[in-house]
């Protein structure tokens, strides 16, 4: 069955949609991933424009990661003054990326800008995941190997404006947060993606967090930033496709719902590497299309369309 | 001498008085529904003529055109290894549909001069801009337009797919992809005859997206504010009640 995108105006498989949607939410589910970064390139190969990928994916992720912000904020397990300082970072950023993202469009350079930036966090993503849990399965095999020390101090935490952070235990500049959130913000609006990849390591490993406040502080970042992000695309450009939207949500949370229990009687660091491979595909098939000369060395686009 | 010789040419020229065409499409009003697959449209006729059949053969040639966009067309080239958009062409205008349909090739039965003067072939469908100076080879954008459009089905070229029997009643079928544009759609059916246009068509075809689309692209465009509060409550919706409705199956 076709479905019309008034935005994107051209029609698409629905059940392709319900698939790419539900098996990024399994995957979501069972990682405890965000998606987005799936989701935006698996749109761009079955044809849907890069532009209206990327708004429409980071409305996508508003519905995925709004039920998690709200469980961890009935648990306690957010640190909102961190929260806070990660999301003002957060606004900036979207600000900054939106700009870009519409100034790229007006340069017709806007495809190459997103498939760029996905080959190469997707690269670093899937390279630092296998990786990560290559070593995972090494210690589970030999429990003797030396353990990572997880909180240091490092020069960027004693920046002027320090701050007292209780939740998480840390007393640090404000700096550092501020401007990982600006990272953070950048990425959603010019890739789409919630940014959760980039925020969780940076968080543990840069700010230094106890991972109890991690992934609930990350989703209370997320969730704004993606709102803020969504209300900015439809706003300045339009690319936001409501129809699209549905369908992948629709599939999206069907899909993380399966995705949690399956994970649950799964290996995890099994199942890890099955997501690093992926990840590193997505990102060879677009490097492969950059890299690789077209069949047709033309395009045309229309001033104010996609 | 000279004068008679024009004369002559110029009664020769003329088109062949008494024959019209009338024409009827199977629909007026395509609907860009959720499932739009695309849509075939019948467009069938007659040529009413008062006097016997004139000499020499009849042709039709039926052209659909769709809303002309203006349009920037790009070509990539080989920058530090990775493919990129480096040169573009602006296009004043160009169908973003344009189906032509006749009994016999174009070029055999159109003169340069006609094709020129009702813009038939896709070719001259299209208004190209003034060209910068510095341009190389402007043609090849122009070119990459139309075999770009084609290969989206956009572009349709059909010689000898229009069936006319007995020189009066003709028919043909046009294909609308899905991809197409909303807007009105002029449909002209040309009489043909020793080169020249004797009698022309004119209808239109409605393209409309359905109600629910149609307010979804006017409020998306028109207070996208409103539009961006709708998506995001949307998503808030699905998001949180899709996990509420699981947990309380649970």
């Amino acid at each position: 069955m076709q479905i019309y995108l008034p935005i994107a105006e051209t029609s698409v498989n629905a059940f392709t949609l319900l698939g790419v949607g539900g098996g990024v939410g399994m995957l979501s589910g069972m990682f405890g991933v965000g998606g987005g970064f799936l989701i935006t390139p698996l749109l761009f190969f079955i044809g849907v424009p890069p532009a209206v990928a990327v708004a429409t994916g980071v409305n996508q992720v508003v519905a995925s990661s709004i039920s998690g912000v709200l469980a961890h904020l009935k648990r306690k397990t957010v640190d909102l003054r961190m929260g806070l300082v990660l999301l003002l970072g957060g606004l900036i950023g979207s600000v900054i990326g939106i700009w870009f993202f519409n100034l790229m469009q007006r340069l017709g350079q806007i495809d190459l800008i997103v498939q760029l930036s996905y080959v190469i966090f997707l690269g670093i993503i899937g390279a630092l995941m296998f990786n990560e849990s290559l070593r995972a399965i090494l210690r589970s095999k030999n429990p003797n190997a030396p353990r990572r020390k997880l909180h240091t101090h490092i020069w960027l935490h004693n920046l002027p404006f320090k701050m007292k952070f209780r939740a998480s235990g840390l007393y640090i500049s404000v700096f550092p947060p501020l401007l990982v959130g600006v990272g953070v913000g950048i990425l959603a609006a010019v890739m789409g993606v919630g940014g959760g990849f980039v925020l969780v390591p940076a968080m543990i490993y840069l700010l230094g967090m106890p991972t109890k406040v991690v992934i609930g502080t990350s989703l209370f970042q997320v969730t704004f930033v993606a709102a803020f992000t969504t209300m900015a695309h439809a706003v300045t450009n339009q690319s936001v496709d409501v129809m699209l939207a549905i369908f992948l949500i629709l599939g999206g949370v069907v899909g993380a719902q399966i995705g949690t229990r399956v994970g649950l009687r799964l290996k995890a660091e099994q199942l890890r590497i099955l997501l690093a491979l992926l990840v590193l595909a997505v990102c060879a098939k677009i490097a492969f299309d950059l890299l690789w000369t077209p069949s047709e060395l033309y395009s045309i686009t229309i001033p104010g369309r996609f | 001498m000279r004068v008679l010789v024009i004369i002559l040419l110029m009664l020769a020229a003329l088109p062949a008085r008494g024959e019209e065409v009338i024409a009827g499409l199977s629909q007026n009003r395509v609907s860009l529904t959720v499932n739009f697959e695309g849509s075939e449209i019948l467009i069938y006729g007659a040529v009413r003529r008062d006097g016997p059949l004139p000499e020499g053969p009849l042709d039709v040639v039926i052209s659909v055109e769709g809303p002309p966009l203006p349009a920037v067309i790009w070509r990539k080239a080989r920058r530090a290894g990775i493919w990129v958009n480096t040169e573009s062409q602006e296009v004043r205008a160009a169908p973003s549909y344009y189906a032509v349909a006749s009994t016999a090739p174009l070029r055999d039965i159109l003169s340069p001069d006609a094709d020129l003067t009702h813009r038939i072939s896709t070719r001259l469908a299209i208004f190209e801009a003034r060209t910068a100076p510095e341009a190389r080879d402007p043609a090849a954008f122009t070119e990459a337009l139309i075999r770009i459009r084609e290969d989206e089905g956009l572009y349709q070229s059909r010689e000898n797919a229009v069936a006319l029997e007995r020189d009066t009643l003709f028919s043909t079928r046009m294909t609308l992809p899905k991809n197409i544009v909303e807007g009105r759609y002029a449909a002209r059916v040309f009489l043909v005859r020793e080169g020249d246009v004797i009698d022309v068509f004119e209808t239109v075809i409605d393209v409309q997206k359905a109600v629910l689309e149609r307010w979804l692209f006017n409020l998306a465009y028109q207070q996208p504010f409103l539009y961006g509060l709708l998506a995001l409550g949307l998503a808030v919706f699905f998001g949180w009640g899709a996990s509420a409705a699981f947990r309380l199956m649970r």
